[in-house]
């Protein structure tokens, strides 16, 4: 089961204005770098990590205002078991692979579904996560499936440019409407509305946003599969010459994952089933 | 269409981005751009006429609510307009059992009357503007002639005032163009809103931005070009000789 891209990455680096004198900066401390023979995967001791916030129940602000989510707790205890000390960034999601490349921060740990395209631009480790995506319609629908002939001139949500966005756009642009929202709350309200007649979200997502009041439900199977479209789960970024630390976090996650911390925060955040566990909701 | 589209195929060279599909997408993107904004302009050039007539009356009950509703339509941004034309309305009580309910529910019904009231708050100060700045013998000549101000607006102030404003008003519409590139954010697949897919599925910002960037420049230079005609006919008495 995974999860799309939320919102879509934007691609590149960021464009930035470089004054002569950085540009002489930058040059002279690359041939210092380069004399001392010392190659630029550093080695870090502190590792900022950016993270989009809210996405309930990945990461959020609980009404204290700490920071709480599965990703937060699981980044923790990595970078424990890594002995590396951990700072959480905050940044947007559009920014956030350029905020990668820039320096900002040293990984990003946000819900982030590994895929081709990110891949030529960061590298990831292993996938953490595999979440679902799920049909959700109002507990009321008329709808008695989500085959093509279900969902026939059926006005569709999805938040654009995510996984599911590519994967109803291909299986059924040619017999449905497809509405795209810039975020999954607008998705919400317009099934609340009733312009939506099924939703199409990450299965986390869609629980958090619907399921709570008894008002929708889920449709059909939750979904992990077909490949090409719901990829690999998600995965923590790095730039792509940070190999050593990738390689620290993949080796911490493995250890997690045999101890059992892994499946205790797992526990905290999700049922058995990859569905969100009562106490991580909002 | 369609198979205009298909006989271009050969000469995509099988690009990754710009494929028939993809053409068909921005296609549908500009005719809705299209749609949106050249309804939206006659139906709020036809408020505006009126609103601006009234703006300038002695009335000041009339003149005053008239400023109020420019005011808050200038005042706030467009886009929270549209949200709360978008979502707003199909929140009132009784929104959706009510026969308007199918007009709401379509997104671009909401975008039109946002883009409309919005349009038709510019374009009656634009005129008013014009109204305002009537040459003060042009009127005492029409009042010396006998007309009764009905007759005078329609035959002295309006043909005169609105062949002024015309060279604000061709800013107007290109705004409106430009300010269109929102109702993506109701769901319209409008230019920006099929670039945006675009971009999304391909992770390609460039090509499906300049693309449209380039479309919206086609269409503004076809409305300046349309309001030069324009001027050119209408205004040839103030044409420096």
């Amino acid at each position: 089961m995974v999860i799309i891209q939320r919102r879509p990455g934007a691609p590149g680096g960021p464009f930035k204005r470089e004054t002569m004198m950085k540009r002489l900066l930058t040059v002279s401390l690359l041939g210092a770098a380069i004399a001392a023979g010392s190659a630029q995967a550093r080695d870090y001791d502190t590792v900022r990590i950016g993270v989009d916030i809210p996405y309930v129940p990945m990461e959020y602000r609980t009404p204290s205002g700490e920071l709480a989510g599965f990703d937060i707790e699981l980044g923790n205890a990595l970078c424990e078991q890594a002995e590396l000390k951990c700072n959480w960034v905050e940044q947007g999601w559009d920014g956030i692979i350029p905020g990668l490349m820039s320096r900002k921060f040293d990984a990003i740990m946000s819900s982030m579904t590994i895929n081709d395209e990110r891949r030529q631009q960061v590298l990831f480790s292993d996938p953490y996560l595999v979440p679902p995506s799920a049909w959700f319609a109002p507990s009321s629908t008329q709808m008695a499936g989500v085959e093509s002939s279900d969902l026939k001139d059926k006005n569709i949500g999805v938040q654009r440019g995510t996984v599911q966005d590519s994967y109803v756009t291909d299986k059924f642009g040619d017999v449905a409407n497809i509405q795209r929202y810039a975020s999954a709350d607008d998705v919400a309200v317009d099934m609340e509305t009733g312009r939506l007649d099924i939703a199409f979200l990450d299965y986390p997502t869609g629980q958090a946003a619907l399921l709570k009041g008894g008002k929708y439900k889920t449709m059909g199977e939750l979904m992990t599969e077909p490949k090409e479209y719901f990829g690999d789960g998600f995965g923590i970024a790095f730039r792509q010459r940070d190999k050593a630390l990738a390689e620290k976090f993949n080796e911490a996650l493995a250890t997690l994952k045999s101890n059992g911390t892994y499946d205790e925060i797992h526990d905290k955040y999700f049922n058995e089933d990859g569905t969100n566990a009562p106490q991580a909701q909002e | 269409m369609q198979e205009l589209l298909q006989s271009l195929a050969p000469w995509l060279n099988d690009n990754a981005i710009f494929t028939p599909s993809t053409l068909a997408q921005y296609w549908e993107g500009f005719v809705n751009t299209v749609q949106l904004v050249f309804i939206s302009l006659v139906l709020g050039l036809f408020l505006a006429v009126p609103l601006a007539i009234g703006r300038a009356s002695p009335i000041r009950a009339i003149s005053k609510s008239i400023w109020l509703f420019t005011w808050v339509f200038r005042g706030t941004p467009l886009l929270i307009q549209l949200y709360i034309a978008y979502y707003g309305l199909a929140f009132i009580p009784g929104a959706r059992e009510s026969i308007l309910w199918p007009l709401i529910k379509d997104p671009l019904y909401p975008a039109l009357l946002a883009f409309t009231l919005n349009t038709a708050a510019y374009t009656t100060e634009i005129f008013y503007g014009a109204i305002k700045a009537m040459p003060r013998g042009e009127l005492e000549a029409a009042r010396a002639y006998g007309m009764s101000p009905m007759m005078a607006y329609r035959r002295i102030i309006l043909p005169s005032a609105l062949r002024r404003a015309l060279p604000a008003y061709g800013n107007e519409v290109i705004f409106m163009l430009h300010a269109s590139a929102i109702a993506s954010v109701v769901t319209i697949a409008d230019l920006t809103g099929v670039a945006y897919n675009i971009y999304a599925r391909f992770y390609a910002p460039f090509s499906a931005f300049i693309f449209v960037a380039v479309c919206y420049m086609v269409l503004s230079f076809s409305i300046q070009g349309l309001f030069r005609l324009l001027e050119k006919r209408m205004l040839a008495h103030l044409q420096p000789r």
